[in-house]
């Protein structure tokens, strides 16, 4: 099936070559990065990770939303997203991928990646994220392909297949929850030391990802001759209209508890970031930004008039991926390390070079997903003809 | 880790013995003489006979003996400077092993309103605890660093160290360094019977360990005049003990579970 992936029209092969500029800007930034040392970044020693591990937290949860409409499919039955359960796949692989590189780009010494499994270490939650996401990865390429395979022989895909998409659903909620423990399971970090942490993840995953679905949806629709389905775009809208609001509603709950507490160790974060903290606050309008566009997305999507107009459903999905991408992507770890254990007010704004990297590994993601969508959607025209 | 490296040692040990005696046996075998053969030296690690040893070493700091910010200077710069700390001019990137903390930073959660005159002006040296219950310990994902068992030393491996920062993370005090670049250019006067750190690792106090390994004590309770006392704390009848038993002591952080070994006389 690979050879679908090769045979594009012009603006495809423009767009791969955009692509392929922006991951070579990425790389040599990468290679600097490389010889230097993460001193070209804006971490330091108070804030000692940033945008890299924040991006691979905000990607897991895209990754582990493709149980979304695998889990309705497959456990319920629900004939009509059997469409879409493959972009719902082919979505999590670019994303688990993404995750992985920044990882990689996050480590001080990457040649020494493989000390994980040479000394593997169960008490560490890294071991086990290593094994979640690798496993995760590898579940969605084979389920992804295999399935697809056997939609463009016209035969059901082997039955081994079908176990391994039962297996593959509880491992989606593992790879957002284990990811959380990172954070979590932390003796001094009291943003993190919460319960919620989890569900959170989780709520807010459901709102990413599937949102980001219906935005790949709208734009396959219009340039290919493969329509994902209207009653499939408003299955979910409603997955995103439910996983926004809990997102929202486990927020508060939060917010109840450190507010109402008094405790320090735990307000000053969120103080930090929605207020500022001795006179530090670049978050601050983030935050409040993030907060909002969230509130706004959830009164379109409540609304079924709103919901069931594409135009403001799309307008809603922008809104919920920019706000959880905040939440996630800027707020969670800046405000898990400010202030600081010592309770110290540094603050970490990411490099120039930093966002290039950053830039180049979502740039990876994007050819990935534009491979993987020509390849499924060349057989779904093909099937039709 | 201990044991690879000495059974490493031991193998190199037997190889080099090899190689130098051919010499040796090629002289034998020109002199067709029946003359025995020397015994074979021994090449064995054997703990230095003046190794200070203690089932957990610890730590009480008299901070009513630090009388200004100059007195802790001194300590600070012999551990750094044997250490071979570098001192980077990018205040994001420092790196500190030993340090002085105001006593609300020092002592996050403790802080009076209201703190004595002389405690508000008293600066607090701070370090790695090297806990009971270490989480740095708990979370890396190499063993890079780990906590010694015959004397609770916890302990960093910087060649294994993948550098990925969970220890940094884990840690509620604040005790770890990265080095977010070479440091080698930063450190102005190298000590060549300490290793030199490289990019991308992880790095922190160390009780010492190469010290106590041939029978000095770590290298800021010397320098401290009495205001730092070293010991077993599991020891009933050392200094140490006794002084924790008729002074009144804090630890940071008590509450956190992580057991700090770094006693405080306030």
């Amino acid at each position: 099936m690979l050879e679908l992936a090769i045979k594009g029209s012009k603006k495809y092969y423009a767009w791969i070559v955009v692509l392929l500029v922006v991951i070579t800007m990425g790389f040599a930034t990468y290679l600097l990065q490389l010889s230097f040392g993460l001193g070209i970044t804006g971490l330091s020693r108070d804030v000692s990770w940033g945008f890299y591990i924040a991006q691979f937290t905000f990607l897991v949860g895209v990754a582990a939303s493709a149980v979304m409409v695998v889990l309705p499919y497959y456990l319920h039955h629900y004939k009509a997203f059997g469409r879409i359960t493959i972009l719902g796949e082919f979505l999590a692989v670019p994303s688990v991928i993404m995750c992985l590189l920044f990882i990689i780009v996050d480590m001080g010494q990457p040649m020494r990646a493989l000390n994980v499994i040479l000394h593997p270490t169960p008490n560490s939650v890294m071991f086990w994220d290593m094994i979640v996401l690798n496993g995760y990865l590898l579940l969605n390429i084979v389920i992804g392909w295999k399935v697809l395979e056997g939609e463009r022989n016209g035969v059901a895909p082997p039955s081994w297949v079908k176990f391994l998409i039962y297996v593959s659903i509880p491992w989606a909620v593992s790879i957002h929850t284990v990811t959380a423990f990172l954070y979590s399971g932390l003796p001094g970090r009291g943003f993190w030391l919460t319960a919620i942490l989890a569900p959170r993840f989780l709520s807010s995953a459901f709102a990413a990802g599937p949102s980001f679905l219906i935005l790949l949806a709208l734009l396959i629709r219009k340039v290919t001759n493969f329509d994902p389905g209207k009653e499939q775009i408003q299955s979910l809208a409603k997955i995103v209209t439910y996983g926004i609001i809990i997102n929202v509603f486990f927020f508060l709950c939060e917010v109840f508890v450190v507010f109402y507490s008094q405790i320090p160790e735990h307000m000053d974060h969120f103080k930090y970031l929605f207020f500022g903290l001795k006179g530090h606050g670049i978050l601050v309008p983030w935050m409040w930004t993030s907060f909002i566009l969230m509130i706004v997305a959830i009164i379109l999507l409540v609304n079924p008039v709103t919901r069931k107009n594409e135009f403001v459903l799309a307008v809603a999905c922008i809104a919920v991926f920019i706000g959880t991408w905040i939440d996630k992507g800027l707020g969670l770890i800046s405000g898990g390390f400010i202030p600081s254990p010592l309770h110290h007010v540094n603050e970490y704004i990411p490099t120039g070079q930093e966002l290039t990297i950053t830039i180049g590994i979502y740039a990876i993601g994007f050819l990935l997903i534009t491979v993987l969508y020509k390849i499924v959607v060349s057989v779904k025209e093909e099937v039709r003809a | 880790m201990e044991e690879s490296r000495r059974s490493f040692l031991k193998i190199a040990g037997i190889a080099a013995f090899g190689l130098s005696a051919i010499p040796a046996i090629d002289i034998f075998a020109s002199e067709s003489s029946k003359k025995a053969p020397a015994p074979a030296p021994d090449f064995s690690l054997t703990e230095n006979s003046k190794a200070l040893s203690a089932k957990r070493w610890g730590m009480v700091i008299d901070t009513r003996k630090f009388k200004s910010e100059k007195d802790l200077e001194h300590i600070m710069s012999v551990c750094h400077s044997i250490h071979n700390v570098p001192n980077m001019t990018n205040k994001r990137h420092e790196i500190k092993w030993i340090w002085s903390e105001e006593y609300p930073h020092a002592f996050v959660g403790d802080e009076n309103e209201y703190l004595s005159e002389k405690l508000a002006h008293t600066p607090i040296i701070v370090l790695c605890n090297h806990c009971q219950n270490p989480p740095c310990v708990r979370a890396c994902p190499t063993q890079a660093t780990f906590k010694r068992q015959s004397d609770g030393i916890v302990m960093m491996d910087m060649h294994r160290c993948i550098g990925c920062r969970f220890c940094i993370a884990a840690c509620p005090y604040g005790a770890r360094s990265f080095n977010f670049r070479d440091p080698r250019p930063f450190i102005s006067k190298t000590n060549l019977e300490y290793p030199t750190r490289m990019k991308g690792v992880v790095e922190k106090c160390t009780f010492c360990v190469e010290r106590l390994a041939i029978g000095k004590i770590p290298a800021c309770v010397e320098a401290s005049n009495g205001a730092i006392i070293f010991g077993d704390l599991e020891n009933p009848d050392s200094e140490i003990r006794k002084l924790l038993k008729n002074n009144f002591t804090i630890r940071r952080k008590q509450h956190l579970g992580t057991g700090p070994s770094v006693y405080y006389i306030v």
